[in-house]
């Protein structure tokens, strides 16, 4: 073995290669790092009681061992049509991914990382990584290995198919880059709740190491003194204010630290190419070809401020629960004419983004109206049976009962988010109202149709439209909508497929 | 392509309105009976525990006897309804170039993939399906949201399928993404 002179990455036989060196320097500290908490409670609160702290040194110690393990054991290669990684000590794993299975590349880069340039690759395909142990995940390259790595695997194959594509680089442009005055989004994205939720986690947490009481600790001594004093109201508004402000800021820095620096580059090479962060650092390399959508999305907050963000559909990306903060993203919470910019050029269509929706008609309305006042009326009734009982005291009825009109609103607006529209061989999807999302879906992405019909469904002559796609959220949806429409955008979008089974004569 | 009709004016029921018919292909008529011994198996645990606490029991009888009885006749309301519903509903039929199921009972789904995205095509047969001769095919696509499970075939022709399914998705083997 020979490490080659101003990179660390050792080459072994056969062409395998290992991860960068510096990893062994960065990963205790990293694991030292997650454990604080408890180290710090294991300081203040000394080694007398308990067996706790000792388990936590006792975890720390395994968990680095472990990750030094992972440096002599893991392997990788790329040859001309896999990559293939080894991993493990007991058990062996060879995961071997053919590289026309490479759908997206994820270089991240926590400071520490960036502090001994190291970075950390995860390779997306469209089917291994719904399963984390399928994952590829390099932990730790070099920056420039890093970056090589991303380019050996989507850039430089198929060179071959495509000679026109011969130079090293090939041409990049700026779609679009993060603009300062965004920021004032940032209040109203929300974030900031997980954020102060896991402060309060590790706080407590360390409090807790250190056998220290929150509730004697001097501020939120003196908070609870003070709040003892005042009407119960006056206490809850208080309460209400304090954490606004707290979630408003906490949102701010957390925009700030995922988004910072934040730019979306087309290059020629058929990849979009997307890097932000201020402390740690993220680019999201997406293959072109792969990309079968756009989404909108404006959570009500943000709605209500003339914000949204734009969301990449495509397979290799995780999607769900923090698909939004996650390497789908095309543009952070922003003006929404922006995002519907952004959407439209990545898409290569503008119409999609703007053309108005077809609504879906006063029975798809009366179902919103009645789901949401039906769940709500059947609380208030439960509500008004325990307070006869005395199990509640009465104003809880008050409680219930401002529950309907809330209700009332959101079915309104449900209504009207609600609609569809095919655009250019597009599928135009809206719906929602907490999270109100438009998705835009190529019609080459739609892989089948499923049609749902509730008992409720079938008496208001209603149906669900689901395009089923290997990509984002896999399935979207155009809720409440009659047959005959249904089956239009159907055949619009994938001629053929469902005339077979058209009722002849009908 | 057919031709497709104009679309009707919008809320009047027209006769150019396009509606999809069922699937040509019902399943074994043995899934009543296979359906309706699950769902009396599933109904046994509430039943017969209410049952015991009767017999072992001192305590007031009425309230508990009521409440067994209505167990006991939403079961056999359940185990004689769903499975003749559910018979009803259960088809499928392939052709060609598409896939195209439909199942459920008070809630219905129905399920159309092309031929040409298929991957995989897999038959199943859990213990109790053994017993009665039958068994399910799921085809699934490159989506995650969008196998086709035909439940309750013979299992002949449940091995037909999975055959026929094979042999014509082998002739694409297109990445189906």
């Amino acid at each position: 073995m020979t490490v080659g002179a101003g990179s660390a990455v050792v080459v072994a036989t056969e062409g395998w290669r290992r991860l960068d060196r510096r990893m062994l320097a960065m990963h205790p500290v990293q694991e030292v790092i997650r454990f604080a908490p408890a180290l710090i409670g294991l300081l203040i609160g000394g080694s007398g009681s308990g067996d706790g702290p000792l388990w936590s040194l006792i975890g720390v110690a395994v968990v680095v061992g472990l990750g030094l393990l992972r440096y002599a054991t893991t392997t990788f290669r790329i040859t001309p049509d896999q990559v293939q990684v080894r991993k493990g000590l007991l058990r062996r794993r060879v995961l071997a991914v053919p590289m026309d299975r490479i759908r997206t590349v994820d270089v991240t880069a926590n400071p520490l990382h960036r502090a001994l340039g190291l970075a950390r690759v995860e390779v997306g395909t469209g089917r291994t990584d719904r399963k984390k142990q399928h994952a590829l995940l390099l932990d730790s390259l070099s920056a420039p290995t890093a970056e090589s790595l991303r380019d050996e695997l989507l850039h430089r194959r198929g060179r071959a198919a495509r000679p026109a594509v011969d130079d090293v680089a090939g041409s990049a442009t700026e779609i679009v880059r993060l603009d300062a005055r965004w920021v004032r989004y940032g209040p109203f994205t929300l974030s900031g709740i997980v954020t102060i939720g896991v402060v309060v986690a590790l706080l407590s947490n360390a409090a807790n190491e250190a056998k220290v009481s929150l509730s004697r600790l001097g501020g939120l001594h003196s908070a609870r003194t003070q709040l003892a004093g005042i009407p119960a109201w006056a206490a809850a508004l208080e309460i209400l204010a304090m954490a606004a402000v707290l979630t408003a800021v906490a949102s701010t820095i957390a925009y700030l630290l995922a988004f910072w620096n934040f730019q979306l580059i087309r290059r020629s090479e058929g990849t979009l190419h997307i890097s932000r962060g201020l402390l740690t650092t993220r680019s999201t390399t997406i293959e072109e070809r792969r990309l079968h959508g756009v989404e909108l999305s404006e959570p009500l907050l943000l709605r209500a401020v003339g914000g949204a963000r734009c969301i990449a559909i495509t397979t290799g990306l995780r999607v769900g629960r923090g698909a939004e903060r996650g390497g789908s993203i095309l543009l952070p919470p922003a003006p929404r004419r922006d995002a519907v910019a952004v959407g439209a050029r990545v898409l290569g269509d503008e119409h999609a983004l703007t053309a108005a929706v077809v609504h879906h008609g006063p029975r798809a309305t009366r179902r919103r109206y009645t789901r949401a006042l039906g769940v709500t009326g059947v609380a208030v009734i439960i509500v008004v049976i325990l307070v006869a009982a005395g199990v509640l005291p009465l104003w809880s009825v008050i409680a219930a009962a401002v529950t309907v009109p809330l209700a009332g609103a959101l079915a309104a607006d449900r209504a009207h988010s609600l609609g569809h529209a095919v655009v250019d061989r597009c599928l135009v999807a809206r719906r929602g109202s907490l999270v109100r999302r438009r998705s835009m879906i190529r019609a080459n992405g739609v892989i089948g149709w499923n049609l749902h019909r509730s008992f409720f469904q079938r008496r208001a002559g209603l149906l669900t439209l689901t395009a089923t796609t290997a990509a984002g959220r896999q399935a979207y949806a155009v809720q409440d909508t009659c047959e005959d429409v249904a089956l239009r955008i159907a055949d619009d979008l994938t001629p053929l497929l469902i005339t077979p089974f058209l009722a002849i004569g009908s | 392509m057919a031709p497709i009709p104009a679309p009707p004016a919008p809320d009047s029921p027209d006769s150019t309105a396009l509606r999809l018919r069922a699937p040509a292909n019902r399943v074994s008529r043995r899934a009543i009976r296979y359906w309706a011994t699950r769902a009396a198996a599933g109904w046994l645990v509430p039943v017969g525990s209410q049952v015991l606490s009767i017999a072992i029991s001192q305590a007031a009888l009425g309230p508990r006897l009521i409440a067994v009885i209505a167990t006991a006749v939403l079961a056999g309301a359940h185990c004689t309804v769903m499975p003749q519903w559910r018979y009803r509903v259960h088809r499928w039929e392939t052709t060609p170039t598409a896939v195209y199921t439909q199942s459920g009972w008070f809630d219905q789904e129905r399920r159309i993939a092309p031929i040409s995205r298929i991957q995989t095509v897999d038959s199943e047969r859990g213990p109790f399906e053994q017993v009665f001769g039958l068994a399910n095919v799921t085809v699934t696509t490159a989506s995650a949201a969008g196998p086709l499970t035909v439940k309750g075939l013979d299992r002949d022709v449940a091995a037909a399928l999975v055959d026929d399914l094979t042999r014509v998705t082998e002739a694409d083997r297109s990445d189906a993404t």
